[in-house]
């Protein structure tokens, strides 16, 4: 179906690059055959590093029109396998796109090229006063990666996921057009939003080359509470209280004692409290130091009183805050430490079915004999949960991990919750995402995907194919 | 065993402003925080008290506004609270302070252990500790990472020098001075905040110490003489390198040759 890219190809495109940027066959790195999961493993023909948007115009259109597959990564952080090239062909690595274009103090945007990480916005928008909210737990994904997945992290609670703070992009589309979706404003009833088709859609209908993102001033005083419990139940318990209680979070993050316990080993740098089973980690904002004190006192006394919660520890100073937060970002690769292989479920409940949800996996994990930590922002319903191999033979792992998949996302669908919280479907989850949407629901988004791409060359096989 | 931890208020930010006529630093009572090594001293007698049960007062010498620090303290498990408070300790440099800590210990009572942080992020003399041991009339040891070993008339201790660390036992009074380590300070406990909200600490005034030679203390009580202070120039000029690896060093040469530097 696909051109296979042969000398002809090479000699063409090589033309249009500096060697430097230009990598074919063994010359490609490894890294660029997967992405931060690993499980899913195939070489594209070539690799470039772009550095513009007419460069990516330019390849589109000769791949649109040889019929040759073209994937788009930034910095390969995905964990469903988004970023693989599975049909070979070419990857485009927006890394060096890295530019942060315009700070717009009047309209209160930030124009960005997609492979500006994101830990470079926040050092760029909080040294200014301002504040980006989006806040996933992998800071040096680029912003290219969060658009694409829509990734949300742990002030969802309040601020909402990347597609709340994207105003517009500028995308080339697979014929190599290069179009604007979006502008500088704060509404927009402009027939249908193209550009938040594209949030989300994981380079499958457009690539994405310039983003505008809204910035609103930063939060005068912030503060997180780390609050303790005896029973990891009686902290899974308290999640929907805390939540019923309408306590002006930010956010709501569950954690054991254990996944502290890796991330200390991974950091090198212990964690100031660990002396509970389970933890509830809370994050407060106020306009001045009355008003934020006002806010965690109502919390922590509900959560003292009512909620079976030890204490409530206050982590108030930037190297309080670094000691907590930099553990809590560290999960995930400190998990992935801990064992020979993993692999992620990142399912998203209502928020009234996520303790419940939580159990479940203690019960999966008894059941299946096998660890299942979990992590994730409870305040959003929006789940971690890792199934790790350990001891087990690749075989034996992949058999129990298929049957722990689907019970967890059988679990998820049948108390109303969907297949992916902010990790995206990619190439490993698409066959959940498909059972739980249904023939008509998935016919639609091929639909949409053979308008933006009717020769199916922008990362093919992935989410709906 | 009585404990009693020495802490001090600092400004919060490392852009502090400088008074171009008396020299000092402006202080903005607004943005303060407690010294971050005297975190990881609180953090050690903190353990000690976990070890070998004891009390742990912690002691301050500052203005008014410095009983913020005490209470943290106190929210992180300290006992109690002393703030050596008076006009008459003003402009004390390293040996005035460590002279009117000292006599703020003596009026605290029997002490058998000093923890002080390895220095403050204002004054950076690293000095106060070794003096305060000096005024106290007891041994001492700097630059300690971790306690190996509380016993009954002492403590053994390890020392980090950089290079080597060192395993010391020193007898009972003595005095640590606590480096940064990776054990994170506790944190503060909300219910410990609102179980001590009436709790008052020690104001201990010059009247209250034991010596009250006032030129002891204070602008008196310090030889040091600051002839001037001012902020460090700051030159934000960069030029960056933004093309491939290989030609940094290159790159950098040519730069280097142009502002002849070589």
């Amino acid at each position: 179906m696909y051109k296979k890219i042969d000398q002809n190809d090479i000699t063409y495109l090589s033309t249009l690059f500096d060697e430097k940027y230009f990598f074919t066959g063994d010359d490609i790195p490894e890294d660029y055959s997967k992405d931060e999961l690993g499980a899913l493993v195939r070489k594209p023909d070539v690799l470039i590093f772009v550095r513009n948007a007419n460069e990516i115009s330019s390849v589109m259109k000769y791949a649109n029109d040889n019929k040759i597959p073209v994937v788009v990564r930034g910095s390969g952080t995905g964990l469903v396998g988004g970023c693989v090239a599975l049909e070979g062909g070419i990857v485009l690595c927006t890394s060096k796109m890295n530019k942060i274009l315009e700070l717009d103090e009047n309209n209160l945007t930030l124009t960005v090229e997609p492979g500006v990480l994101l830990f470079e916005i926040y050092q760029y928008v909080e040294s200014r006063g301002y504040f980006y909210a989006p806040d996933p737990g992998e800071k040096t994904a680029t912003i290219g990666g969060n658009i694409s997945t829509n990734a949300g992290g742990m002030r969802a609670v309040k601020y909402g996921t990347t597609r709340d703070w994207v105003v517009g992009l500028e995308v080339v589309l697979p014929n190599g057009k290069i179009e604007q979706f979006g502008k500088k404003v704060v509404k927009d009833s402009t027939g249908y939003s193209l550009k938040n088709l594209i949030i989300g859609s994981e380079g499958t209908l457009a690539v994405v080359t310039k983003a505008i993102l809204k910035i609103t001033p930063k939060p005068k005083e912030t503060l997180s509470l780390l609050v303790p419990f005896e029973t990891r139940e009686d902290a899974i318990d308290a999640v929907p209280e805390i939540i019923k209680a309408q306590l002006n979070t930010t956010a709501i993050e569950f954690f054991e004692r254990n996944t502290i316990l890796l991330s200390e080993e991974f950091l090198g740098k212990k964690f100031p409290e660990k002396r509970s089973d389970a933890y509830i980690l809370l994050t407060f904002e106020g306009h001045n130091k009355q008003e934020l004190k006002f806010n965690y006192s109502a919390a922590a006394e509900i959560c003292i009183r009512e909620l079976k919660a030890i204490d409530a520890y206050i982590v108030d100073t930037d190297d309080r805050k670094d000691s907590v937060w930099k553990a809590r970002g560290a999960f995930l690769e400190a998990i992935k430490s801990s064992t020979v292989e993993i692999d992620e479920c990142d399912v998203v409940v209502p928020r009234s079915e996520v303790a419940e949800f939580i159990k479940f996996t203690y019960e999966l994990q008894a059941k299946y004999n096998i660890r299942i930590p979990s992590f994730g922002h409870a305040g959003d319903g929006n789940l971690h949960i890792y199934i790790c191999r350990d001891n087990y033979t690749k075989d034996e792992f992949n058999s129990i991990l298929e049957q722990v998949f689907d019970e967890l996302y059988e679990r998820a669908i049948s108390v109303g919750g969907l297949v992916s919280g902010e990790h995206g479907i990619g190439y490993a989850k698409k066959h959940y995402m498909k059972r739980q949407l249904g023939d008509t629901q998935i016919e639609l988004m091929n639909g949409i995907k053979k308008v933006f791409d009717p020769n199916n060359i922008l990362n093919p096989g992935k989410i709906c194919q | 065993m009585n404990v009693c931890v020495c802490i001090k208020q600092v400004p919060a930010s490392s852009n502090v402003k400088i008074d171009p006529v008396n020299g000092t630093l402006v202080r903005d009572g607004n943005n303060t925080k407690m010294n971050p090594y005297d975190l990881y001293a609180i953090e050690m007698a903190l353990k000690v008290k976990e070890i070998n049960d004891c009390n742990v007062k912690a002691i301050t010498m500052g203005p008014p506004a410095a009983t913020a620090i005490l209470q943290e303290a106190i929210w992180m498990g300290c006992d109690d609270g002393y703030l050596l408070t008076d006009r008459k300790f003003a402009g004390a440099d390293v040996v005035a302070t460590a002279y009117t800590l000292s006599q703020g210990i003596k009026y605290m009572g029997k002490c058998d252990l000093v923890v002080c942080g390895k220095q403050t992020t204002d004054g950076d003399t690293a000095q106060v500790g070794a003096e305060l041991a000096h005024f106290l009339g007891i041994p001492y040891v700097c630059y300690v990472d971790k306690i190996i070993e509380v016993k009954d008339k002492s403590i053994v201790v390890r020392t980090n020098l950089d290079k080597t660390y060192e395993i010391l036992e020193i007898a009972f009074p003595c005095l640590i001075t606590v480096e940064k380590n990776n054990e994170s300070p506790r944190l503060p406990s909300y219910k410990r905040s609102v179980q001590y909200s009436d709790h008052q600490v020690h104001n201990v005034t010059f009247d209250k110490l034991f010596d009250v030679d006032e030129s002891r203390y204070g602008l008196n009580g310090s030889p040091t003489q600051v002839e001037k202070m001012f902020n460090p120039i700051k030159d934000d000029r960069k030029v960056m390198l933004n093309d491939e690896t290989e030609s940094y060093a290159s790159q950098l040469a040519e730069l280097l040759k142009d502002k002849k530097y070589i």
